[in-house]
């Protein structure tokens, strides 16, 4: 019964199998997705090595659909930069929920982070892992699969959209219905409706206010002024139960 | 039609670096504590700036001209229902987008 080699490689293998076993609801979310996003990418005019080099060096869900908007556009780096924070900024707050259970991960550590996506994020931070795995290997290779299905989604999409023939007027609307599905979510479990709020009416009153060129940015302006002028408020209807959690 | 490949190259890559730089600066900046202020828009900002990209996907309709945001608001409602009442992310948005498609092609064309 003392099989030390055997051991090793058979938790290795199964390690593997178990992130596997995780990631298939990302892996059909993402493949779905991300066909989503290369056929609206092959719309504007790029080929599938376009859609490789975003899903490989982007990789982010929401940001490609707006990316491929910017880049219709034509839009300034700056408000390109601005847009990505805005809409990136969650992220930052993956990181500091798995600054400690990241800690020792090595030399997978630093594309772990890179690919701390919704999705993998919401598979690592589970409370707990399978059954007989390495830790940072079984994270890994989840982060590494959902990486290579988002990958396979994003050229699969640029590959459908050119080879068949469609009317495809109207398929931008994709990117609005992503973005309606995440709000109606946010919204149903949201315990204050008022970040929701602010940012479409300001963002609203921007666009009747500026043009349709120039409206973004005063608008993230507004929106970051007018959340930190109802802090109070949110404050007490939003983050009561949360006070003080830095490190958990 | 495509703007140019050094420009498309240009905006790909500031998304790539600014992404990759908010994800890794917890692990570099603020792993011995974050600003309260950041915390605190890191908690109320994603609400916020889901409402805001839904407008911004609208930024194109005319209310004063023909077919007046029409399409737009209708198949919005349908994603808003179909979402609510099945909660199915690839129904809702596949959905949505072909009640959108049918709209603009064959209802008001």
């Amino acid at each position: 019964m003392k099989e030390r080699q055997p051991v090793v490689t058979s938790r290795t293998k199964n390690t593997i199998k178990q992130a596997f076993i995780s990631s298939l609801p990302v892996m059909a979310g993402y493949i779905v997705l991300g066909i989503g996003f290369g056929i609206l990418l092959q719309d504007k005019g790029y080929t599938w090595p376009w859609a490789l080099l975003m899903g490989a060096a982007v990789y982010a869900g929401s940001m490609q659909y707006v990316t491929v908007d910017l880049l219709t556009a034509g839009a300034s780096l700056i408000s390109v930069a601005l847009m990505t924070v805005m809409v990136q900024i969650r992220h930052l707050f993956y990181g500091i929920s798995v600054l400690k259970k990241y800690e020792k991960a090595g030399r997978f550590k630093p594309y772990m982070i890179f690919g701390l996506t919704d999705e993998t994020y919401s598979l690592v931070s589970r409370p707990e892992l399978p059954d007989n795995v390495d830790e940072y290997k079984y994270y890994f290779y989840l982060t590494l699969m959902n990486h290579g299905y988002w990958i396979l989604g994003d050229v699969l999409g640029v590959i459908i959209g050119s080879s068949f023939a469609f009317n495809s007027a109207g398929i931008d609307f994709a990117m609005t219905a992503l973005f309606v599905v995440i709000f109606v979510e946010q919204w149903e479990s949201a315990k204050s409706h008022l970040p929701a709020i602010t940012g479409v009416v300001i963002t609203a009153i921007c666009r009747v206010w500026f043009s349709v060129d120039t409206f973004l940015i005063p608008a993230m302006i507004g929106i970051t002024v007018a959340l930190f002028l109802e802090k109070r408020q949110l404050e007490k209807t939003m983050l009561t139960d949360e006070e003080g959690e830095n490190d958990d | 039609m495509m703007i140019d490949v050094s420009r498309s190259l240009a905006i790909i890559m500031v998304t790539a670096v600014i992404t990759a730089l908010i994800r890794f600066a917890p692990f570099l900046i603020f792993h011995k504590g974050t600003p309260k202020p950041i915390l605190y828009l890191g908690k109320v900002l994603p609400h916020a700036v889901m409402g805001m990209l839904v407008v911004y996907c609208l930024k194109n309709i005319s209310v004063v001209s023909a077919p007046f945001g029409v399409p737009e608001c209708l198949a919005i409602l349908f994603v808003v229902i179909i979402h609510k009442w099945k909660h199915n992310t690839l129904l809702s948005i596949g959905g949505g987008t072909l009640c959108y498609m049918l709209l603009v092609q064959m209802v008001f064309v």
